[in-house]
C-alpha cells in the first residue's frame, strides 16, 4: 500500500521500453500503479451500478422513483406495512417514510417524504451527477485548452483580452456566479437563435459548471505555453516554415496535453462537488429528476428521523470524488514520473 | 514597486468594472427573460409592475440602467427590495457580514494551523506510514461535500450524541453575536468552523507538503545544511519559510472567496445568517435586488483580496514584479 501510494520508483530496467511512445509508457506506468487500479475499479462499479438503475427500479425493487408513493404499501419481514408509517411520538398526526428495511426487493434504505425508494433515485441520480461532473469537466477542459492555447501562443491584444477574461470568471465566486445564472435561466426556458433550451434541463448545470471552473485549466495550459515557447523544438519548427496552425495544433497541443489529461479526473471531482451543491441549493438539477445533490436536500427535513436518505448519497459522492482524486494523482505520476520523485504523492 | 501597485490597481478596477457589467447583463438582458417580473418576485400585479419599471429605469438605454442600479448600490444604498416589502438591501448585507466573517476567520485559524502541522509532519516523514496518513486524511477530508459534512455533524450533536458528554454543551443551530456572549458565540460556531476547516485542511497540507519537498531540493537549503545549521534550523528558516509564500498567496485567494460567498453552504446548514444565507434565503423567493447586491459586494471583496495577495506577494518575492 504504501510504495504504490507514494510511488515507489520503478524497479524495471527501462531499456525494455525502447521504442514505447511516451503515452504508451505512461499507460503502463499507470496500470502497475495498484491503488490507481483499485480506484478505476471503485468507479467503474458505481458506473455500471447507476447505468442498472432502470433495470434495479423495474425488476427488483418495482417501484417508480420519480412520482409519489403516499397511500403505497411494502412487505417488511413478511407483513405488509404502510410506506408512509404514522409517527409513534407527540401527536401522532403525521407520518413518517420507512426507513430502510436492507432488502433489496423492499426499499433498501427506505422511502423519502414523498414516499418515494430512495435507493431506486440514489442509482438514477448517481446517472445525472456522473454525466454531469463529466460534461461538465470536458467543457473546461476543452474550452481551457483552447483559450489558454490562444492566449499563450499569439500574446498581445489576445492574451490580454483572454486573461482578462478568465480573471473576470476567476474572480466571480463559483456559487454565486451559478447562483446568478440559475436565478435567470432555471425557471425560464432561453432562446438562443433557432434553439431553445427547456427550463429545468441537463445542460443548464452543465455548462454553469463548465463555465466556472474554466480558468483552472485556461491559466494552467497559458503558463505552459508560455514556457513551450522558449523551447528549442519551437524554434527548430518556426525555422523550418511551420505555419501558426501547425504550431499550435502538432507542437504546442500534444505538449499541453499532458497538463490537461492530469487535471481531468480533478476537474470532474470538483464538478460533481459543485452539483451536489448547487442541487443542494436547489439550482442544480430539478425536481422530479434527482441527482445526489438534491437527494441530499430530500434528506435534509428527514435528517433526525431518517438520516439514511441524506447520508447515503453523501457517501456515495464521498466515496466517487476521493476516487477521482487518488486516480488523478496516479495520472499525474504516470504521465510525469518526476513529479512523482519531487512530491512522492 | 510602484508602478506594479498602480498596474495592479488599474487592473483591479477593471475587473470589478467588468464583473458589475456582466451581473447587470445576467440580470437585466437575459434575451427572453423581463426583467421587471423577475424583480417583482412571483405573482406580481401590474401596479409593483410598473413601480419597478420606474424605479429601475428599465424604459430607458441599457447603459442608464446600469448606472442607476450602481447608483442605488453605492451612492444612494437605498436599493429596496419588492418581495420584502419596502426593505432595504444595504443594511441587510452590512448585518449579515459580521456573521460571514466570524466563521471563515475562525475556520481559518483552524485550517491553517492544522495544515501547517499536516504539512510539515508528511514532508519530515516522507516515505513513512505517517506521510501515508495524512495524505489518506487530507483527500478524505478534501472529498466530502461540505454541507453534507455540517449534516451529519448535525446529526450527532443535534439529534443522535446530544445528550452524551461529547456534545451537551452544543446550543441549537444559530448564531450568537460576539458582543452579546463571547463564550455563546464561540460555542455555536465552534462546529460550524471545524466543519469548513475539514476541507481546507486537506487541500493546504498537500500544497505545504508538496512545495516543501520541492524546497528541500533547492542549492540555498543544501548551503544552510553546508553552512552546518541544525535539521531544525534549516527546516523552520529555509525550507517552511519560502514554502509559505506560495502557501499564502493561495491563503488569501481562498479567503476572499470564502468572505465571498463559497461558506454559503456552510451558513446554510448550521443556519448561521451572514451574506451566504442571505443570498440562500432570497434565492428562495427570488428576491433579486437582494442577490445583486450579495453578488456584487461578494465579487468585490474577493477582487481585492486577489489584489492585495498580489501586492504582498510581489512584496516577498520581488521576481514577480518584472514579470
Amino acid at each position: 500500500m504504501s510504495d504504490a501510494l507514494l510511488g515507489a520508483p520503478a524497479t524495471t530496467p527501462t531499456q525494455s521500453y525502447a521504442g514505447a511512445s511516451p503515452w504508451a509508457l505512461a499507460r503502463r506506468r499507470l496500470v502497475r500503479n495498484k491503488v490507481a487500479m483499485a480506484m478505476v475499479v471503485v468507479l467503474a462499479v458505481i458506473v455500471v451500478l447507476c447505468l442498472a438503475a432502470p433495470f434495479y427500479a423495474e425488476h427488483i425493487a418495482h417501484t417508480d422513483p420519480f412520482s409519489s408513493n403516499l397511500d403505497g404499501t411494502t412487505v417488511v419481514n413478511g407483513e405488509t406495512v404502510p410506506v408512509m408509517q404514522p409517527e409513534e411520538e407527540g401527536l401522532g398526526l403525521g407520518v413518517t417514510p420507512i426507513g430502510p428495511t436492507w432488502d433489496p426487493a423492499h426499499y433498501f434504505l427506505g422511502a423519502d417524504n414523498q414516499g418515494r425508494d430512495v435507493a431506486a433515485r440514489l442509482l438514477y441520480g448517481g446517472r445525472n451527477s456522473l454525466l454531469i461532473g463529466v460534461s461538465a469537466a470536458l467543457l473546461t477542459c476543452l474550452f481551457g485548452t483552447l483559450i489558454g492555447l490562444a492566449a499563450g501562443f499569439f500574446g498581445g491584444a489576445v492574451d490580454a483580452v483572454l486573461s482578462r477574461l478568465l480573471d473576470v470568471d476567476w474572480a466571480f465566486p463559483v456559487y454565486l456566479f451559478a447562483i446568478c445564472l440559475s436565478t435567470v435561466l432555471l425557471t425560464n426556458s432561453l432562446k438562443i437563435g433557432p434553439y431553445t433550451l427547456e427550463a429545468g434541463s441537463l445542460v443548464l448545470p452543465i455548462v454553469i459548471i463548465g463555465i466556472v471552473y474554466i480558468p483552472y485549466v485556461g491559466r494552467s495550459v497559458r503558463g505552459e505555453v508560455l514556457s513551450l515557447r522558449q523551447r528549442e523544438f519551437m524554434e527548430a519548427a518556426v525555422g523550418l516554415g511551420a505555419s501558426s496552425w501547425r504550431l499550435l495544433w502538432s507542437e504546442l497541443l500534444p505538449n499541453v496535453l499532458t497538463t490537461v489529461i492530469v487535471l481531468l479526473p480533478l476537474m470532474v471531482a470538483l464538478a460533481m462537488l459543485t452539483e451536489a451543491a448547487l442541487s443542494f441549493l436547489s439550482i442544480g438539477v430539478q425536481p422530479p429528476d434527482a441527482s445526489w445533490g438534491t437527494i441530499i436536500l430530500d434528506g435534509q427535513g428527514l435528517l433526525y428521523t431518517r438520516p439514511a436518505v441524506a447520508l447515503a448519497p453523501g457517501i456515495a459522492i464521498a466515496v466517487t470524488v476521493l476516487a477521482l482524486n487518488v486516480l488523478g494523482d496516479g495520472v499525474r505520476d504516470a504521465l510525469d514520473p518526476r513529479a512523482k520523485h519531487r512530491t512522492g504523492g | 514597486m510602484l508602478r506594479f501597485v498602480a498596474k495592479r490597481m488599474v487592473s483591479m478596477v477593471l475587473v470589478m468594472f467588468a464583473i458589475s457589467v456582466l451581473v447587470f447583463l445576467i440580470f437585466f438582458a437575459t434575451p427572453g427573460v423581463d426583467p421587471a417580473a423577475r424583480i417583482a418576485g412571483r405573482n406580481a400585479d401590474q401596479q409593483t409592475l410598473r413601480a419597478v419599471r420606474h424605479d429601475f429605469g428599465l424604459d430607458q438605454p441599457i447603459p442608464v440602467q446600469y448606472a442607476l442600479l450602481m447608483k442605488k448600490l453605492f451612492i444612494t444604498r437605498d436599493l429596496t427590495s419588492y418581495v420584502n416589502r419596502g426593505a432595504k438591501v444595504v443594511p441587510q448585507v452590512e448585518e449579515a457580514a459580521p456573521v460571514t466573517l466570524s466563521l471563515v476567520l475562525g475556520a481559518a485559524l483552524i485550517w491553517v494551523a492544522t495544515s501547517i502541522v499536516m504539512g510539515v509532519l508528511a514532508a519530515v516523514f516522507r516515505g513513512t506510514y505517517i506521510d501515508v496518513l495524512l495524505i489518506v486524511v487530507g483527500l478524505i477530508g478534501i472529498s466530502m461535500p461540505v454541507f453534507w459534512l455540517g449534516e451529519v455533524v448535525n446529526l450527532l450533536s443535534q439529534s443522535r450524541m446530544h445528550d452524551t458528554f461529547l456534545f451537551s454543551w452544543v446550543p441549537p443551530l444559530g448564531y450568537t453575536p460576539l458582543t452579546e456572549s463571547p463564550f455563546g458565540w464561540f460555542k455555536s460556531l465552534l462546529l460550524p468552523w471545524l466543519t469548513l476547516a475539514v476541507l481546507y485542511a486537506g487541500i493546504y497540507a498537500r500544497i505545504l507538503r508538496s512545495s516543501m519537498i520541492d524546497a528541500q531540493e533547492q542549492d540555498y537549503v543544501r548551503t544552510a545544511y553546508a553552512k552546518g545549521l541544525t535539521e531544525r534550523r534549516v527546516l523552520v528558516r529555509h525550507t517552511l519559510r519560502t514554502s509559505l509564500i506560495a502557501y499564502f498567496s493561495l491563503f488569501g485567494l481562498d479567503f476572499g472567496a470564502l468572505v465571498g460567498g463559497a461558506a454559503l453552504l456552510t451558513e446554510v446548514v448550521f443556519g448561521l445568517h451572514g451574506i451566504g444565507k442571505l443570498t440562500y434565503d432570497s434565492l428562495q423567493n427570488f428576491d433579486l435586488p437582494v442577490i445583486m447586491a450579495c453578488v456584487l459586494y461578494a465579487a468585490f471583496f474577493v477582487v481585492v483580496a486577489n489584489a492585495l495577495v498580489d501586492l504582498l506577494y510581489a512584496w516577498l518575492d520581488p521576481r514577480v514584479r518584472i514579470g
